[in-house]
Formats: structure tokens, sequence, C-alpha cells
């Protein structure tokens, strides 16, 4: 990108006509608010983080205490959800991109339904998982209804970034593998998809990152329990909802949901750091880039 | 496009391709499975109320029978305009900023970082709304919970979206074009205006409407700071109620027909979706958006 | 490559490691309590006490309001119904149990110069005749006036007593739960608000910056409450269907939430105890 930005920019640093002067301010002005809001965060909540406020079970609604148990129901609640949408995501990826002809009908049907379904607002998803897999499945408030809930709804966007990564695998090599006698199947499984796990981890990363930032979702699913999880038919509380719940619904809570805030945040850099890591080693070995846009 | 080998023809009804496509029909079947359990639920107040009255009841106070939607239709719309207004300027600024004017570290830095904030949870957004921006507006007029601070705190939130895809499509406007105007005397700005942006429209389109859709769909961070009346406002100081709202405000409280009511509304952002996906899908169906995998 | 594909591995691997222990510790007996989020923090810490008494008890309790616990208990989908108010006279297909007695009162923010409100300034104030503090001799400031959304039995005691429908109240800000009005009022120092006197006692005792008006020229606290003085008072209950035999967890469960074990449990959330007996120790 960067040959383009320069060979774009001939002038550059010869002229500074109204129009560059317009795009800095507006520029640095987008970028201020967004620092605002980061800064505020971090100003308000870095203060709350200790140990036991990791570790400690929170006590008084949350005005006191840490949020131990939330991370413990935030991390299941992942979990579940990855544990169904990842292998269901591999699957469909590699029918699509493997086995369906480029420009079939079916592969069009298929991709526009998950693109309907990727802009469907999670508070319809928390509507669909509350009716279906709170209630009519039996599973009520609990974390095995949230991870599923949200396992249909990060689905979308697992699919699409293990497509592009299993079709960003060099066609040489399934020719050669081929031409050395190997079935198509084993071509998949033994060549194409592994292949492409570096594509897959950045796109699980990435739907955790999603999953992780859902609120309303899991409000009508996985419920407010605060407490320590004993299973995943236990409803479980996470992180977002504690910060929401805490700056919503308690008086004096603000502290701490600064502090549960933060912490999101954290977990979020974590993630978005490791996509840029793996996307930089990926896009250096295959040429591919996939962008952490979504 | 590949392996259309001879290969294809023993493979065709293999254990891996029937089972691979069941899970295709599968995903490819969820959003209808989701239409039909939310129409399901929802089928139990059109029955008892009539769609008819959705529309032209006298307000919504489902205790007293009366479910009237169309002023948190209105307020949706309200808050989600309000919202593109502001951050569709923006993101284009950004994009153009980072692709023509941006040194090239400031851009990278620059990209890195909106990418971070799209990926801030819209619970974060909301608390900073809450804590900083609508004391601010409450200062200036009461009671601060308003159309204008769920608009503020939702600009801020589909920006990152909205700005990282016109970036992309504003890159993808072909050197050429650029270099043949710069070249015919075109200045930088007018190349900008009358070149870059009417090449990079699609994208720009595609941005739109999902950045639309979030602002639509946005739960938490609006019921946050919008203040939650139903009404249609008649300031930007008003507080609104979105449909959005609505659902996680009164679903945990509903019984019954209300609870089959709020259905409905979800029914109304499903049929929402439904229009923005086939608008999405008409504008880059005409032109194929910079796509970034190889054919 | 095979790096990647290790720590691939190793990620599936612990999924499957730690949903195994999640999952078998589902045994053991459960009980379900949903309704009254006025109810619910008090159960819970019920609910902390008797699961250390009784290990091996699990008991969740999910808020949803009055009307949802007593929809739950009557579908079985609760084992106990949370109610915070008194059961109509056409509910006789459930038994309530009391658990405490709360008041619901004005609130303001601390600083606010009003030191009383009339039931006719109330009612003023929520159909939007009066809009403005300096009509009630306060100052040159628009009331904001908030709300609870519907469904809370809160907001039923409320027009039940002033006498004005839900669809005439003119607010400017709706909230949820106690707390949520709680935090509303304490943020913004023109509004008004109507909430639970238990809850409000309690944070005031916490120092948010509210304040409770009197009703009626009562001052809105425990002792009036337990006097049965104070206008509105609602019983908080617990409740169960009476199509089926409760279970002896359940009654088990309810004869402790109503002894004097748990007392001071209710009394430390600033309600009033049913439990005649010992003196009110006022603080």
């Amino acid at each position: 990108m960067s040959t383009l930005t320069s060979a774009a920019n001939p002038s550059r640093g010869l002229r500074w006509d109204a129009w560059a002067i317009v795009l800095w301010i507006g520029a640095g002005l987008i970028m201020a608010a967004f620092l605002w809001v980061l800064l505020d965060l971090l100003g308000r909540g870095l203060g709350q983080i200790s140990w036991s406020f990791i570790t400690e079970a929170p006590e008084n609604a949350g005005r006191a205490g840490g949020i131990g148990p939330i991370l413990v129901s935030t991390l299941l609640i992942l979990m579940v959800c990855l544990a169904i949408a990842v292998p269901l995501a591999v699957g469909v990826a590699v029918f699509l991109s493997e086995l369906l002809p480029h420009r079939s009908r079916l592969r069009r049907i298929v991709q526009i339904s998950l693109d309907a379904l990727a802009a469907v607002p999670s508070v319809v998803f928390g509507l669909f998982g509350n009716a279906f897999f709170c209630i009519q499945l039996g599973l009520g408030f609990s974390i095995l209804s949230g991870g599923l809930t949200l396992a249909c709804m990060v689905l979308p966007l697992l699919i699409r970034t293990t497509e592009s990564s299993i079709r960003a695998v060099p066609q040489r090599y399934r020719l050669a593998a081929t031409a050395l006698g190997m079935t198509r199947s084993r071509v998949i499984l033994r060549l194409v998809v592994p292949l492409a796990v570096p594509g897959i981890v950045v796109g699980t990363l990435l739907a955790l990152g999603r999953a992780m930032a859902e609120t309303v979702a899991l409000v009508f699913t996985s419920g407010y329990v605060d407490r320590m999880p004993g299973s995943l038919l236990d409803s479980g509380r996470s992180l977002s909802i504690h910060v929401f719940d805490l700056a919503m619904n308690v008086p004096g809570g603000d502290a701490n949901a600064y502090g549960a805030g933060v912490v999101l945040i954290f977990a979020l850099l974590v993630i978005n750091g490791a996509v840029l890591c793996l996307a930089k080693t990926w896009k250096a070995r295959s040429g591919m880039a996939i962008t952490a846009a979504t | 496009m590949y392996l259309r080998s001879p290969a294809r023809a023993s493979t065709v009804l293999s254990p891996m391709l029937i089972g691979a496509g069941a899970l295709a029909l599968l995903a490819s079947a969820l959003i209808a499975f989701i239409f039909f359990v939310v129409l399901g639920e929802a089928m139990a107040a059109l029955g008892e109320i009539g769609l008819w009255r959705f529309l032209t009841d006298a307000s919504w106070h489902p205790s007293s029978g009366e479910f009237n939607l169309l002023p948190m239709v209105a307020g949706t719309g309200l808050v989600a305009a309000g919202a593109m207004v502001l951050a569709m300027p923006l993101g284009l600024i950004a994009a153009v900023f980072v692709t023509f004017y941006a040194p090239s570290p400031v851009a990278t830095a620059y990209l890195r970082l909106i990418e971070l904030f799209a990926g801030i949870p819209s619970v974060l957004y909301g608390l900073w709304g809450l804590v900083v921006l609508v004391p601010i507006i409450a200062d200036l007029a009461a009671p601060g919970s308003s159309l204008l601070a769920a608009s503020l705190v939702l600009a801020l939130m589909v920006l990152p979206t909205i700005a990282l895809i016109a970036t992309m499509s504003v890159r993808s406007v072909p050197l050429e074009r650029i270099q043949a105007a710069r070249a015919l005397g075109f200045t930088k700005a007018s190349t900008m205006v009358k070149i870059v942006i009417p090449s990079a429209r699609k994208g720009l389109a595609v941005a739109a409407i999902l950045g639309a859709g979030r602002a639509v769909g946005e739960t938490m961070a609006v019921m946050m700071v919008a203040g939650n009346i139903v009404q249609v406002p008649e300031s930007i100081f008003e507080p609104v109620r979105t449909l959005s709202a609505n659902i996680a405000l009164e679903i945990a409280y509903a019984m019954d027909v209300h609870r089959s009511a709020l259905f409905v509304s979800a029914l109304v952002m499903i049929a929402f979706v439904v229009l923005a996906t086939a608008l999405l899908e008409f504008v880059t169906n005409k032109q194929a958006m910079p796509d970034v995998h190889p054919d | 490559m095979r790096r990647e594909r290790r720590s691939f591995l190793l990620l599936a691997g612990g999924f499957a490691v730690s949903m195994g222990v999640a999952w078998p510790a589902s045994a053991g007996e459960r009980l379900v309590i949903t309704g009254s989020s006025t109810i619910a923090p008090l159960v819970t810490e019920m609910a902390k006490r008797y699961e250390k008494i009784h290990p091996g008890v699990r008991i969740d309790v999910q808020t949803g309001g009055s009307h949802r616990g007593l929809n739950d208990a009557r579908r079985g989908l609760a084992e106990i119904g949370m109610v915070s108010r008194a059961l109509k006279e056409d509910e006789h297909d459930v038994t309530s149990f009391v658990l405490a007695y709360d008041g619901v009162t004005m609130i303001v923010h601390q600083d606010s110069q009003i030191e009383e409100l009339t039931k006719e300034q109330i009612v003023g104030i929520y159909t939007g005749r009066i809009q403005n503090w300096s009509q009630v001799g306060g100052p040159d400031k628009d009331i904001v006036v908030i709300n609870k959304a519907e469904g809370r039995s809160t907001l039923e005691s409320f027009v039940e007593y002033f006498g004005i429908k839900t669809k005439d109240i003119k607010a400017d800000v709706v909230v949820g739960d106690n707390e949520q009005g709680i935090k509303a009022i304490a943020g913004s120092p023109y509004s008004i608000g109507y909430v639970s006197i238990g809850n409000g006692e309690y944070d005031v005792g916490k120092g948010v910056p509210i304040k409770l008006l009197p009703l009626e020229g009562i001052p809105a606290n425990r002792q009036t409450v337990a006097a049965q003085q104070f206008p509105i008072v609602r019983p908080l209950n617990l409740v169960v269907a009476n199509n089926k035999e409760p279970s002896a967890r359940v009654a088990d469960f309810i004869a402790f939430a109503t002894s004097d074990d748990v007392r001071d449990i209710v009394e430390s959330f600033y309600y009033v105890s049913p439990q005649p007996g010992q003196s009110e120790h006022g603080s």
C-alpha cells in the first residue's frame, strides 16, 4: 500500500492547499474523539485493576470485590461459541471454496443468506436465542444458550475469513498433489485445510473479539447471574454485561464498571495484536493480505 | 474454476461433499430458521392485535393495550440518520487522508488505531456517552439523554467501519486514472472530488449500507444514552426510544401478548436487514467490490 | 506451518478439556427463582447463606419483574416467583409468603431545595401540568421526570396510589430497575423519580446523593413502613403455584427465607422483617 500512497501523492510536502489543511484537521479531530473515549476509560479504570480485582468475586452488587467469576463465565461462553462455530465454518468454507464451482447459483444463494445473517442485529439474535435455546430446547438462561447464540452470530464472519484463506492456497499445490495421485478429499484434508490454518486462526480471533464485545444477545440468553458457574447449564454474566449492569443499574458502580471495561479493552488489544502478527506472517508467506476490518 | 478436472467426477458423491454440503445448507438455512422462530413467537400478537394496530394505536403502552411501533421506527430512523450524517463525511475524510495526504507511517498507524476502535465493545462507547457526553448535553438542554447523544455515540461507533471500508475503496481507484487527471492539470483537490470519490462510489455505498445497518441494530449503547421515551422527538435534545432499545428494555418483563409484540418489532428489524442486504447485492453486483481474494 | 497447526490443535484441545471439566458438575439440586428486581438482591443473599448450609443445592435467582415471577411460577418455569406487591383477589392460584415489607416514595437529588411535595403537585408533575421547579417552590429549572418502564410493580404501586393512568404519564427518561432510577436521579440535579424505600435508604447509606421525600407528611423510612403508617407500603412475596405440591426443598427454602435466621439480611437491605419479636434497632 505504501507504494500506492507515495505514487498517488507525487506532490506531497510541496503544496499545502486548503484541502490538505482541512483533511489534517478533520483526521486529527476524529482521532481526538476516539482518544478521548479511550483515555477517559483508561484514566478512570486503570486504578481499579489489581490482582484481587481480577480474581475475587463481585460483592455488594459489584460495587466492591472483583470480576473473577465473570471472567470464568465469559471464557466458557466464548469457548462454547468457538467450539460450535469453528468446525461448522470450516466445513461450510471447504464446501463453498473447494467443492462448488466458483460461479454456481447455489454458492451465490449460500453467500447471500450468509450476508443477510451477518447483517441481523444482535438484539434479534438475542430474542431468537431466548425463544429457541432457552425456552424451546429447555436450556434456560445458561452459558450453553449464550454460547450457542453467539455461535450463530459469528458464523458468517468465520465462514468468510476461512473461505478466503482456503482460496488463498496456491492452485499449483492442488495440481501437484493431484498429479501425485492424491484423492480430492485427501488433498483437501491433508493439504488445503492445514495450509489455511493461519487464516482460520485469524478468523477465529476476529470472531472472538466480536463475541467478547457482545452484550445484548447475552442478556437474554446467558443471563445476569454473577456467581462462579458450576456447569455449562448455569447462568453466567459476561464481562460486557457486567460493565453495562454496573454503569446502568448500580449507583456507585461506575468505578468498577470502568475497571471491568479496561480489562475488556486489554483483552481486545491482545486479540488485535495477535491478529496483526498472524496476518503479517501469513501475508509474508503467501503474499495474501486479509483485512481485520469486519 | 480450478480442478475442473477428471478428479471431479469421481468425488461428486463422496462423503465429504455430502457432509460439507449439508453444513452449508444448514448455515444458509439459519437465517430462514431465525426468521421462522421469531415469526412463530410473533404470531400470537399478529393474530390478537393485528398488523394494522401496530401502525395506528395511540402509542406504545402494552399494559394499556396500545401497541404502536411507529414512534420507535421513527426514533430508530432518526438516530441512525443522525449518526450517518456525521459518520459518512468523517469516514470519507479519514479515507482520503490516509490514502493521499498522510505520510506512509502516519497512515499505517492511523489505520491500526481505527482498527482498534472498531473492536471496542459498544457498551464501552455507551459508558463514555453516559458518563461524559450526556452531562455535557444536559448542561445545554435537559435531560441530556437525547436523540443527539444517541446519534453522537452511534456515529463514533460506526465511524471505524465506514472509514476502513471507504479506505479500501478509495485505495482501489486505479492509479492511472489519478495520474491522468494530475497530468491533465487537475489540482489535487479537484482530482479528489471529480475523480477519486466518483470512482469509489460503489465502495462508499457499501460502507454506508453496512454502517447504517449497524446503527439501526445497535442496542446497548443507544439504550444507555437515548432516554428511551416513546415519542417522535421535536428537537435533537429530546429523548427517543429505538426498536432495539425497546426490546432490551421490556423483554425481561414482558409476558404473553406484550412479549409477542416485541418479537413483531424484531420482525420489522429483520425486514430491514433483508432490504439492506438486497440493496448491498444490487450495489456490489453491478461492479464488484475491490476483491481482496485472488480468483 | 507445523507450529501453527500445533497451536491450533492445542487451542482445540483446550476447548475439549475445559468443556469436559465444566460438564459433569451439572448434577445436584437446583432451585430457580425469578421475578421482581426489587426482591432479587435480597433473595440472592438469602440463597447464598442457604447454599452454605446445604452444600450441593444451587439456587439461581433471575430478575424479570413481579409479573414474570408470577407467571413463571404458574407455568413451572421457576419453582418460586418473586412478587413485590400484594396478590390481587383473582390470583388465588398461587400462595404467597411475605419475606419483608417495603414502601415506595418519591426521590430527588440531594442538592434539591424541595423538601416535600403534595399529592396534587406530584400528579401535576407526572402528567405534564407542572413542568418547572419554580411552580412548586424550587428554582427556575425544568423538571426532569423519571418514570419506570412498563411491567414494573413499583410503577403499578405508584400509579395506583396517585390515581393516574400509565399512558397519561409524561416522562423525560424511562428507566428499568430501581437502581437505574436512583442512578439517573443522582446524576441529574433537577430530576424526580420514585423508588423502593429500601433501595433508596440503602443507597443513601452508601453515600449516593439522593433524598427521599416524605409523603402526606410522613417521612419515608423503615420505621414508618414497619408501623404501616407510610401511605405506600407493599409486601415483598415469594409465591408458589397451587397446582402442584411444592418439593421438600422448596418448602424448606421458603421456611428459611421467612424465618428469623435471615432477619439481619432483610435489615441490611433496609427492608422491614415480618418477624415480630426483636425490637427495631434504628440506625
